[in-house]
């Protein structure tokens, strides 16, 4: 499509909503300045404008999904004839399953303790030297980065090229500087793994950066020097005065990542497509959802796998959420 | 000033250590797509800054370029395309011995003709008689390639490779799967805040429930109400509104969210004065409250923005692999698969798809960053 045929068809698309809320509105004024002043009913007319879109696309879009997908994870491949639990005895017995488990469980581990440990020490190097903000820019920028471009990028820094041959990926010409027999990284089961890790602590390092810069600002000053008078060492202040203080904060970033991590898809399937014995729930999920015309009962039970590991954490954010109301 | 104690230095020399382990990736795929794409597939990038010794075999003219001078034919010409800046040293005329002659020597074809070459890949080539060969001869030459950087890759990826179709597509995706959820969100967390209506609570708790909901859990039952309801109509339902309605699916709970979060600062006081004034929740909404959310407004458009712009699986999912809706990423996953050895094609690939949220990152940094300190406050 041309440019002017693609802005056109953008620009009809935001209108009609600016256009809902604005005519819908505007119609509700008119006809109450006609009818009789029923303050309640007008009340209840405008709260369903305010929130029915949103409220249609969120039941659209996630309510019923979440509950439908369950619901397909009993049936058989086109959803029809109910099965029973035998999606769920195939995923048991299905060696895919068991490595994509394994692995998930690695990135959960692996992925959000780095990026927290990484993005916990460089804040606080970075927060007293002087140039501490642009190193600060420079680690948080893969944020901005979709993973099929961090995937490239990483790819190419993984490069393999035969012995003898000049190697052109950083990591194999490194490696050969040293004196050591260039990998093809990707293709080393279990290792592999590590090396689409390193891709996401990488990107997630920065977030991790950026949520601990703003709470160390919030660490009163005075509990710092009171500490560094008594003749606390740096090290001391660290572990004794800020880790505590940011507890809350880790937990935080803990599972902000931890939830990215379950549902890790773009790295794996552009680096390797679950080759290897680096398959994910994700990227199982996605296979079965495609794979000999689909089977929506086995992607289904895989995507229930992938709720229960949020399910705990989902539970605390409503909990703490009630805490909150409650105040 | 602090003093220079061994941890100041300390810090400093490792929080280094960490920024060049951060930027060497980046920076690395930056210089790739500028290098020429011969060069790229068999040296490293980082040797790209110095002189480099390179050995390249050229052809020479054939006869429609001879002329007659005097008693001889005449070839003059230059070896190179276009001037890269290459310095020739050695030269050669035959595979087994390449590098036979120095530089402004005359070498002897086994036909008795001469040839001269020159530092900048000037030749001359010499007979007594006629050219008669259509095809010239190979010349093979030991150079010197200075660092030189070229945007060929670029050109070659946004006209041939359909890149910049993709870019387009990909704006034509991720700005109204940015706005339409603004707008809708925006009413709706108003409502959550400000109004009073049978059910908001648990609402509430759907929303908070709904954040992290993994999108997997999501998909086939959408991907079939799209199937069905494109047999229905008899139009492929994968198409760009569709594409706009998922992304705002997904992103609706967070956008919510945070615009609720955000709402529940401002003064209850004022909102209150402006009803009991006879204003209703329209005007309080677009007169009030609107202008006074412009900043999180901002942080909110960057962070669903940059989500939607670097998005592949809901663009996968939900629209085709037809060149005219194809998305950045998914034409990056494609070109991975099919043109894997190409790096030049990748890294400027790459490179195209990351302009746009580098420039946002950059000229924008401090509402993304707010937007993410805001949105994990809570989880």
């Amino acid at each position: 499509m041309s440019i002017f045929s693609l802005a056109i068809t953008v620009l009809i698309g935001v209108l009609f909503f600016v256009l809902f809320f604005h005519l819908s509105n505007f119609l509700l004024d008119y006809f109450r300045v006609k009818a009789s002043k029923n303050f309640a009913f007008e009340n209840s007319i405008r709260v369903i404008i305010f929130i029915a879109p949103a409220f249609i696309v969120l039941f659209v879009f996630i309510i019923y999904p979440v509950f439908e997908t369950i619901r397909l994870s009993f049936f058989d491949k086109v959803g029809e004839n109910f099965v029973g639990l035998f999606n769920y005895t195939w995923a048991i017995n299905d060696p895919d399953f068991k490595r994509s488990i394994i692995n998930n469980l690695g990135w959960l581990i692996v992925v959000p303790t780095l990026s927290t440990f990484f993005g916990l020490v460089i804040a606080n190097l970075a927060d007293r030297i002087w140039w501490g903000s642009i190193a600060k820019s420079i680690i948080f920028m893969p944020m901005a980065i979709s993973f099929v471009g961090a995937g490239v990028i990483w790819k190419f820094m993984y490069d393999y090229r035969g012995p003898g041959d000049q190697q052109i990926g950083l990591l194999n010409a490194i490696a050969v500087a040293l004196g050591f027999e260039p990998q093809a990284w990707l293709t080393i089961p279990v290792w592999n793994n590590l090396f689409l890790m390193a891709i996401m602590i990488w990107i997630q390092t920065g977030l991790a950066l950026v949520i601990f810069s703003a709470a160390l600002r919030s660490i009163p000053n005075e509990t710092l020097d009171a500490a560094r008078i008594d003749g606390a060492s740096e090290l001391k202040i660290f572990w004794s005065i800020i880790i505590p203080y940011l507890e809350q904060t880790i937990l935080v970033i803990w599972t902000i990542i931890t939830i990215l991590v379950l549902k890790v898809f773009d790295i794996i399937y552009a680096m390797t497509n679950g080759q290897w014995q680096t398959e994910v729930l994700a990227n199982l999920m996605y296979d079965w959802m495609f794979r000999g015309g689909g089977d929506s009962g086995r992607g289904s039970v895989l995507a229930f796998c992938i709720l229960i590991g949020v399910i705990p954490i989902l539970a605390w954010n409503l909990y703490r959420h009630k805490q909150d109301q409650k105040v | 000033m602090r003093k220079l104690t061994f941890t100041s230095v300390f810090s400093q020399l490792l929080l280094l250590l960490f920024v060049i382990a951060w930027i060497v990736p980046t920076f690395g795929l930056f210089i790739s797509s500028l290098r020429d794409k011969d060069v790229l597939a068999i040296s490293g990038w980082w040797t790209s800054f110095t002189t480099t010794e390179v050995n390249e075999i050229y052809r020479t003219k054939g006869k429609e370029e001879q002329i007659k001078e005097g008693d001889y034919y005449f070839i003059k010409s230059n070896l190179f395309d276009e001037n890269q800046g290459k310095e020739i040293y050695r030269f050669g005329v035959t595979s087994k011995n390449i590098d036979e002659y120095e530089v402004g020597e005359t070498a002897l074809f086994k036909d008795e003709t001469e040839i001269t070459v020159f530092e900048n890949g000037d030749y001359i080539w010499k007979s007594k008689e006629e050219f008669k060969k259509k095809k010239g001869k190979r010349i093979f030459v030991s150079a010197k390639s200075p660092p030189s950087f070229t945007l060929n890759n670029y050109k070659e990826v946004l006209l041939k490779e359909g890149l910049g179709q993709a870019f387009l597509n990909t704006f034509a995706v991720a700005l109204p799967a940015t706005l339409i959820p603004l707008i809708i969100c925006s009413y709706f967390a108003y409502a959550l805040t400000w109004m009073k209506f049978y059910g908001r609570d648990l609402l509430l708790a759907t929303i908070i429930a709904s954040l992290v909901v993994p999108l997997q859990m999501c998909l086939i039952p959408v991907l079939t109400i799209y199937n069905d309801f494109g047999a229905l109509f008899g139009v492929s339902a994968k198409s760009y509104p569709g594409i706009w309605m998922a992304h705002t699916g997904f992103g609706l709970a967070s956008t919510t969210f945070l615009l609720w979060n955000f709402l529940k600062t401002l003064p209850s006081e004022m909102i209150e004065a402006a009803r009991v004034d006879g204003a209703t929740h329209y005007d309080t909404f677009i007169k009030i409250v609107v202008p006074l959310s412009i900043p999180s407004f901002a942080s909110i458009f960057i962070l669903q923005f940059l989500w939607v712009w670097n998005d592949l699986l809901v663009g996968l999912v939900f629209l085709d692999k037809h060149p005219s809706e194809i998305i950045l990423t998914a034409k990056l996953k494609e070109l991975l698969g099919s043109r894997g050895e190409n790096w030049e094609i990748l890294t400027t690939g790459a490179f195209v798809s990351m302009t746009v949220p580098l420039f946002i990152f950059f000229s924008l940094q401090r509402y993304f960053i707010r937007g993410l300190v805001a949105g994990s406050v809570k989880g």
